[in-house]
């Protein structure tokens, strides 16, 4: 059973990580509707990455030995916060490897070699790009913590399976404090994920990029994994608001049907999700980027005053 | 039997670390001394501590003896416990390694004007006298061993002394080590005035008064806080850090500052009866706001080693933070949380020393090679220092509190800690408590990206100055002493059960509360509370990133016979079709830290001056332009300048009375002589 555990485990996270182009396509598909365009495939993604793969790499002259080994390190890295994510099935060996807490660092591992590939080359634009990645990400990971730290209270615990467990079985109570993390949330994943209004995706333009400036100088199947990566971030942000605060439907044993429907449901929720991510996308324009702190500093605030609700208000003293 | 071996182990390190220090007094003439003998003594010592450790942690021996030194009503008391143990392994340690890195790192003051033989034996002496301290088991010896700890490093901070700046620095230092230990005088004087005298055994049994308690609490704090670094009192570490040899700065960051740790925790779980809630929440207080203040600093300096200083004092708060959390849970008996605080502590001492140890030795290394201490003058020291840059590489890492490194083990066992805040049932610790956690996130996330900025402009990039430009790698020394210690911050941070089943048993010993649910899953699992509310497996998160560096480690195999064939082009990057990319042209220090200057922008008092030359022909064409920017640290200019200034006019006040008349002098001495009479009397 242990090891039929750690297979479904593993081909969890396989099917996580093959996902993830998806979920962006979806949110890019919805966005070209809104704004009245014609969209690519939903397969486009999956091409792009098969084509950067087979493209030659190039390196700028003064790249180090860090610049060609970070791609896989933030790759991995991300890989394993997929990992340690429920997506169907709770209960998996690999949730118990890391917790939220854990799952904030690994994200902080992967921002951390971003941040310093994009230094390496030593253009203005790498240094730009990881210097506002880390303001963001400084800002966004604190936040992002009382987000985890107001749902452990609650559930009594950090680790994933355990939080999503007792947000089940306390069923549809409206509780002040989850309202208000589900908020601050969803404010942490847009920024940490680089979507409108922090950042925005499919900008090119030098003066206001974060992501796409650090990722500047990669090439081939590099910067595929860079790509890969930033997909599937989105698509772990997308998981942790669908599960942590909708759980209902994710299979608590390992039979075939209970996890047919988990995935349905799971597809579902995040086809919503992604569309109104897609709607306010386009209704938002992008801000200056020294509004973007303000913007943290309400999510963090967020974070805990549902925290807060919950020390004073729902514990039972 | 093992009691006397460990009587003579400890004989023998303080005796080679002293022997060291003699031997090196030849060091001026015969240089090869301090290669062949002094470090070597010194290493030898590091291990005999090392080995005085493992005896004391893993076999349980305890040691007290007498010395027939010292008063005549109070001879010495030498004591050996676990907590002692714990921290006396420390300084074995990193003064091991920093013997390993000496003697290759000290050729470069041959042919200065300062004596070999000054550094030589100062050193012995700094490493005695942490010894020292640690063992000490009566007032008076733990006094004794204080100053010969901080007269010593005294010496070392102002060993460069031809420069103006550093005695000057070497001077704040001495001025607030002696405050200091004024003040644990002090405190111990209440601890004397409440027992029968000055061994600690007496101490144990003292029954003090709650506002006396209170009283010894503050200046203890004050005391070992100005040594340790405490936010206001902190202003000597950016002094002094930067100006003593490196290896001097690896021993004072990594390890004094921590024995100045040791004797808070001595002074509060040891000897200070029952713990107040209340002195948690100053401990909080104070912690939280050294470790985002010393962040906050420590983002803007653009000096390497002055970075450095400032980290320190971060992770000191971060250190006292986690004793706030221990104390309060201790006081409102919630026992196993309270040592879960405490090992979160002592866990984070341990980490402290070998990383930031590590990164003044990396800032030794470079400044040797590079002639810069400067962020803004390096750049691209990774392809000319590849094994240094690696070994920064962990550290930053390290300290940046990521996982699977030892600074990450540390801040989640602080957050476990602090996440059953709901077990207390007093409301405004319950919120409390998560806030004093929400700043320690903002920390960590700060130390990131001040470790991102420190790395990015120095080691990766264009090098910005000549000297930078010609640097080579480091001799074997020091790049073994380097390896060492990072070998140490993956492997703590690989195997983060047995660390907290070491320390568990220092925290059994003084608190008597075993700590088992922590290690009961085997070594892979760390459960601090249990398995169901949290765990971490650190090991299989190494895995994945091995797994990682494996998966690039076979592409590189695999292409490489068509890179053989086809060779990886390399191209110039991207410069908006201008050309000519320069390495001025690179974002700096200052400019990375641009937007955190911004969004704390109260935090410090910058002084940005900005010269711009004009071109003669077209006025709006700038010809030259430079951006300085000076910070000022904020407690010198609300705190210090005006005590300073108090005093100074105090004192011309005072020297009134110095007329240089003979007479009036022995009139002086005539009344205090009838003062002391009739006080006497």
């Amino acid at each position: 059973m242990k090891v039929v555990e750690w297979l479904f485990a593993l081909l969890q996270m396989a099917v996580f990580v093959a996902a993830a182009p998806l979920f962006s396509a979806w949110i890019k598909r919805v966005k070209c509707w809104l704004q009245n365009r014609r969209s690519p495939p939903l397969n486009q993604p999956y091409k792009d990455l098969r084509r950067l793969f087979s493209k030659q790499v190039l390196l700028a002259h003064t790249a180090s030995a860090l610049f060609r080994t970070a791609p896989y390190l933030v790759f991995g890295a991300t890989v394993i916060a997929a990992a340690v994510v429920p997506l169907i099935a709770l209960e998996l060996p690999t949730a118990r490897i890391a917790d939220a807490i854990v799952l904030v660092g690994l994200f902080g591992l992967g921002r951390f070699f971003l941040a310093l590939a994009g230094l390496d080359v030593g253009t203005s634009f790498g240094g730009m790009g990881a210097s506002r990645e880390m303001t963001v990400g400084a800002l966004a990971e604190p936040a992002m913590l009382m987000v985890i730290f107001a749902l452990a209270m609650v559930a009594g615990s950090t680790n994933l399976s355990t939080v999503i467990q007792s947000m089940l079985a306390q069923g549809l109570a409206l509780r002040p404090s989850l309202l208000f993390a589900l908020l601050a949330l969803l404010l942490v994943g847009i920024a940490e994920t680089g979507r409108v209004p922090v950042d925005n995706p499919a900008t090119h333009l030098e003066l206001t990029m974060i992501h796409e400036a650090m990722i500047l100088e990669y090439t081939g199947r590099q910067l595929a994994l860079m790509e890969w990566a930033a997909q599937l971030k989105l698509m772990i942000y997308g998981v942790l608001v669908c599960n942590l605060f909708f759980p209902w439907g994710i299979a608590q044993t390992l039979d075939v049907a209970s996890l047919l429907i988990a995935g349905v449901l799971l597809c579902i929720k995040l086809i919503i999700l992604g569309a109104v991510l897609a709607v306010a996308e386009s209704l938002i324009a992008k801000m200056r980027f020294f509004k973007a702190p303000v913007f943290l500093a309400v999510a963090f605030t967020l974070a805990l005053v549902g925290m807060l609700s919950f020390v004073m208000l729902e514990s039972a003293s | 039997m093992r009691d006397s071996l460990v009587l003579y182990l400890t004989a023998a390190t303080l005796s080679s670390a002293i022997g060291s220090s003699v031997s090196a007094l030849l060091a001026d003439r015969y240089p090869w001394i301090l290669r062949l003998a002094a470090f070597p003594l010194l290493g030898l010592s590091g291990l005999l501590s090392l080995a005085i450790a493992a005896l004391v942690l893993l076999e349980g021996v305890s040691l007290a003896i007498e010395l027939p030194v010292g008063l005549p009503w109070l001879y010495w008391h030498l004591r050996l416990d676990a907590l002692a143990g714990f921290f006396l392994g420390i300084i074995g340690i990193i003064t091991a390694i920093v013997s390993i890195y000496g003697p290759s790192y000290t050729r470069k003051y041959q042919q200065s004007p300062y004596s070999l033989s000054a550094l030589g034996f100062f050193t012995g002496l700094f490493v005695a006298g942490m010894q020292l301290v640690v063992l000490a088991d009566d007032a008076f010896a733990f006094m004794m061993a204080w100053e010969v700890m901080s007269v010593a490093s005294y010496f070392l901070v102002a060993y460069e002394h031809h420069q103006a700046a550093n005695r000057r620095a070497a001077f704040l230092y001495l001025l607030m080590a002696q405050i200091g230990a004024v003040l644990i005088l002090l405190c111990f004087g209440i601890f004397g005035s409440f027992s029968t005298d000055f061994t600690f055994d007496a101490f144990r049994v003292a029954q003090l008064d709650p506002l006396w308690a209170s009283l010894a609490f503050a200046l203890a704090l004050a005391g070992f806080g100005m040594k340790a670094g405490l936010v206001p009192l902190h202003v000597w570490l950016p002094e002094a850090h930067p100006v003593a040899p490196s290896h001097i700065s690896a021993l004072m960051s990594g390890v004094m500052l921590k024995v100045a740790v040791y004797g808070f925790i001595r002074l509060l779980f040891d000897f200070l009866g029952p713990l107040r809630w209340e002195w948690g929440l100053v401990l909080l207080a104070v912690g939280s706001l050294t470790a985002i203040y010393g962040v906050l600093y420590a983002l803007v300096e653009t000096d390497l080693k002055r970075v450095l200083a400032y980290s320190s004092v971060e992770n000191i708060g971060i250190i006292f933070i986690c004793l706030g959390f221990s104390v309060t849970y201790l006081a409102n008996g919630a026992p196993i949380l309270g040592v879960l605080g405490l090992i979160a502590a002592l866990y984070h001492v341990l980490n402290h020393a070998l990383f930031k140890s590590l990164l003044f030795l990396n800032a030794g290394a470079v400044i040797e090679r590079s002639h810069e201490h400067d962020l803004e003058a390096m750049g691209g020291l990774l392809r000319r220092m590849p094994w240094t840059g690696l070994f920064f590489l962990l550290g930053c890492l390290s300290i940046s509190a990521l996982p699977p490194f030892n600074g990450f083990v540390s801040e989640w066992l602080t957050f476990q800690t602090a996440l059953q805040a709901t077990a207390l049932e007093s409301g405004v610790l319950r919120a409390v408590i998560p806030i004093v956690a929400a700043i320690l996130a903002l920390t960590g996330a700060l130390a990131a990206a001040c470790f991102v900025r420190v790395y990015g402009t120095s080691f990766l990039g264009q090098p910005r100055s000549r000297h930078v430009r010609r640097a080579r790698e480091v001799r074997t020394g020091m790049l073994v002493a380097q390896a060492c210690l990072a070998g140490l911050c993956v492997l703590t941070g690989l195997l983060p059960t047995m660390v907290v089943a070491l320390i568990g048993t220092v925290t059994e010993s003084l608190l008597h509360q075993p700590i088992a649910a922590a290690t009961r899953h085997g070594w892979l699992w760390l459960t601090p509370i249990g398995p169901e509310t949290a765990s971490y497996s650190a090991p299989l998160i190494m895995l994945g990133v091995l797994m990682a560096l494996v998966a690039w480690f076979c592409v590189w195999v695999w292409l490489r016979k068509s890179r053989k064939s086809n060779p990886i082009t390399r191209r110039d990057p991207w410069d908006c079709g201008f050309g000519g990319l320069t390495p001025r042209m690179q974002y700096t220090a200052t400019a990375f830290a641009m937007p955190f200057e911004q969004v704390f922008r109260h935090t410090w008092r910058l002084k940005t001056q900005v010269t711009r030359e004009m071109d003669a022909d077209l006025p709006t064409k700038p010809k030259d332009l430079e951006y300085q920017l000076e910070v000022e640290d904020r407690v010198w200019l609300w705190f210090y300048a005006p005590v300073g200034k108090w005093v100074l006019n105090a004192s011309r006040h005072v020297a009134r009375i110095q007329t240089g008349h003979l007479r009036h002098y022995l009139a002086y001495s005539f009344l205090t002589l009838i003062v002391l009479l009739w006080l006497i009397s």
